[in-house]
């Protein structure tokens, strides 16, 4: 067992930590009041190879495993969750299907644009009745001749308005439950799908939240994601390894939270001291270590186990749960430290922990991570 | 065009610097990185690269970390390396490494050669113009602009109060100052290309020097830190009075105004 990160892996994270200092840093402030999407940086993401660091080369990607995809997603997080959710999303969600299900000719129409970040990418999955049980799906997909007809909404859809392609799921056959549904790759500017209004958030602002709105859509039935009935297994895996990037996100969240309350701790002084002289403070800060320490491993482990091909679902599930919970606990004790300072938005952290809430909610709540983790360990035993 | 680019592994410009017990640098637990002002002179060469094509070689001296260095350039876009690796050369002077670098570079073809204006750890920036003279071409320090058209560059260089513009025939050494350009940070895929690039490791017999009579022709017999800063002063008083009395410290005490 070897807990290092090859000389590739070092050189990615630097890399990103400089982009993300030099470049996501400066009016982080501003985008985040504004909720302003910050497409000139999707731009440099995708210059880069952020885009699509897992996917093969031989369709625009980096061809790089999932440990790089976890410290890409981290990094950015780090300084901006808003930025890290809108990478995690593209690639997770709607390439990564696109890669695992798609034909070829599926892979070079859509996924290579997607994998060199010329295209950015969404997932329309959630609708208001159908959230944690996604089988609720009410948007429906009709065939007809060479075409499928799908008519419905979609709602919270991260990357909507600005992604070019979205996963679609519909429902095709109602008495089927589930079974009935199925995933469609769909462009925008396709006539009849229109976006609704963008949701105003709590944390995360400056990446996309849309309503997506379907009225008689026509789309090719060549754009068929997998097959009819594949659509809620094809969520569920996509969501498996999504899964990986938010606890990512949520590590990066952790992370810079943490920096800037021991970086506090060593300047401010109160009765003669800095915080860091006193115990109180030590505690809190040597539990953030401890917390983020093991969300890394349980991360690393995932991508390690998406590298390798094997299951990682159970594993995701955990690192999810485990990486969410921690970013939330750092970011609150990030303020706490701060004080008055950490309340205010002269400080990032009340910013850390207005993003840190979304990552125990989206992608499977909490709550869905630990349904998940007992289904899997109740079956093994 | 065969561009190639002298490279020097440095401490990161945030390290701190502690001398070990013998009084020398202790390198040891230092993170290290590409010289920045050399960082300028590869993203020129791949531009120019990009410009005329060709090939980018990274030309460096260096013990076991020095190939660290040259795979950051790699992932930036240079096409090889050259690293001279020598026992002989554990801390050579500025003769030695101009003596060195400009025979490693006789053996490969080039038609401009391009390097930091300066070294930011010993800071003697000798070492370029030496190594130009050694190769009996012509060199230009300090360049801020540059282009290249019909075996000549055209250089903008920083002088004292301004710039000077300088046309040189080709090949020609170039010392690249800051402005000259941004270094581009080094794609995902150029990380992951840069460990197939081919790193060439020669010792001093292999570039024609012999080790046996090769020593440094300069020594250093003492380094030492600077003096610890003190800390802050505060000016008491009404703000007006407090100024004036700033003034007066900044320009009679510090001599900094």
């Amino acid at each position: 067992m070897n807990f290092d990160l090859n000389e590739d892996h070092l050189m990615m994270r630097e890399m990103v930590r400089n982009f993300a200092e030099q470049e996501i840093a400066p009016g982080i402030e501003e985008r985040d009041e504004l909720e302003e999407f910050p497409e000139e940086l999707w731009k440099k993401c995708g210059e880069l190879g952020l885009a699509g660091v897992t996917f093969p080369e031989e369709y625009g990607g980096v061809g790089a495993d999932y440990i790089s995809y976890g410290i890409t997603i981290e990094e950015i997080s780090r300084v901006d969750a808003s930025l890290g959710v809108t990478v995690s999303a593209h690639s997770s969600l709607c390439a990564n299907p696109i890669n695992i299900f798609g034909t070829d000719e599926q892979k070079k129409k859509f996924l290579t644009p997607l994998a060199t970040g010329e295209k950015l990418g969404a997932l329309g999955l959630t609708e208001s009745l159908a959230g944690t049980d996604a089988s609720g799906t009410q948007t429906t997909a009709v065939r007809d001749g060479d075409e499928y007809v799908i008519n419905g909404s979609k709602l919270f859809i991260t990357n909507g308005y600005y992604a070019d392609t979205y996963i679609v799921t519909a429902q095709m056959d109602k008495s089927k439950g589930h079974k009935g549904i199925a995933a469609f790759i769909m462009e925008k500017g396709t006539p009849g799908f229109t976006f609704g209004k963008k949701e105003k958030k709590m944390g995360i602002r400056s990446s996309a939240t849309y309503e997506l709105s379907f009225e008689d859509v026509r789309i090719p039935a060549s754009n068929l994601l997998g097959e009819e009935g594949q659509g809620f297994k094809i969520a569920m895996v996509t969501l498996d390894y999504g899964r990986i990037g938010i606890a990512s996100q949520a590590l990066g969240i952790a992370q810079g939270a943490y920096e800037a309350a021991i970086k506090y701790s060593k300047e401010r002084k109160q009765f003669g001291k800095t915080l860091s002289e006193f115990q109180v403070t030590q505690f809190k800060l040597a539990d953030m270590a401890l917390q983020i320490e093991a969300a890394r491993l349980l991360v690393y482990q995932a991508c390690q186990l998406a590298t390798e091909h094997k299951p990682v679902s159970k594993h995701s599930a955990m690192a999810k749960l485990f990486a969410a919970e921690t970013c939330n606990k750092v970011a609150t004790q990030a303020v706490q430290i701060l004080g008055g300072y950490g309340y205010t938005r002269e400080y990032p952290v009340e910013r850390y922990m207005r993003d840190a809430k979304i990552t125990e909610i989206y992608e499977g709540t909490s709550e869905a991570q630990r349904m998940v983790i007992a289904s899997h360990i109740l079956k093994e035993f | 065009m065969n561009i190639v680019v002298c490279v020097k592994q440095t401490f990161d410009t945030e390290a701190k610097i502690v001398l070990d017990g013998s009084g020398n640098i202790d390198g040891s637990a230092v993170k290290l990185v590409i010289n920045p002002y050399d960082e300028y002179a590869i993203e020129e060469a791949l531009k120019l690269k990009e410009k005329f094509g060709g090939d980018v070689t990274l030309v460096s001296m260096g013990g076991e970390r020095a190939p660290e260095a040259l795979k950051t350039g790699f992932a930036m876009g240079a096409d090889r390396g050259v690293l001279v690796t020598d026992p002989a050369l554990e801390d050579p002077d500025e003769w030695a490494c101009a003596e060195v670098l400009a025979k490693a570079i006789s053996q490969i073809p080039y038609d401009i050669i391009l390097t930091g204006r300066v070294a930011i750890d010993d800071g003697s920036g000798q070492v370029a113009v030496r190594m130009a003279d050694a190769l009996g071409v012509p060199s230009v320090s300090c360049i801020v602009e540059l282009s290249v058209e019909d075996g000549k560059a055209v250089a903008r260089r920083e002088i004292d109060g301004g710039t000077e513009l300088v046309e040189v025939c080709l090949p020609a050494v170039l010392t690249a100052q800051k402005g000259l350009n941004i270094p581009r940070l080094p794609s995902m895929a150029g990380i992951m290309k840069a460990k197939n690039k081919e790193l060439k490791k020669l010792s001093l017999a292999d570039v024609g020097i012999d080790a046996s009579g090769f020593s440094r022709k300069m020594s250093v017999p003492k380094l030492s830190l600077p003096n610890p800063r003190k800390g802050g002063k505060t000016v008491p008083g009404e703000p007006a009075e407090a100024a004036k009395e700033l003034a007066r410290l900044l320009r009679e005490e510090a001599k900094a105004i």
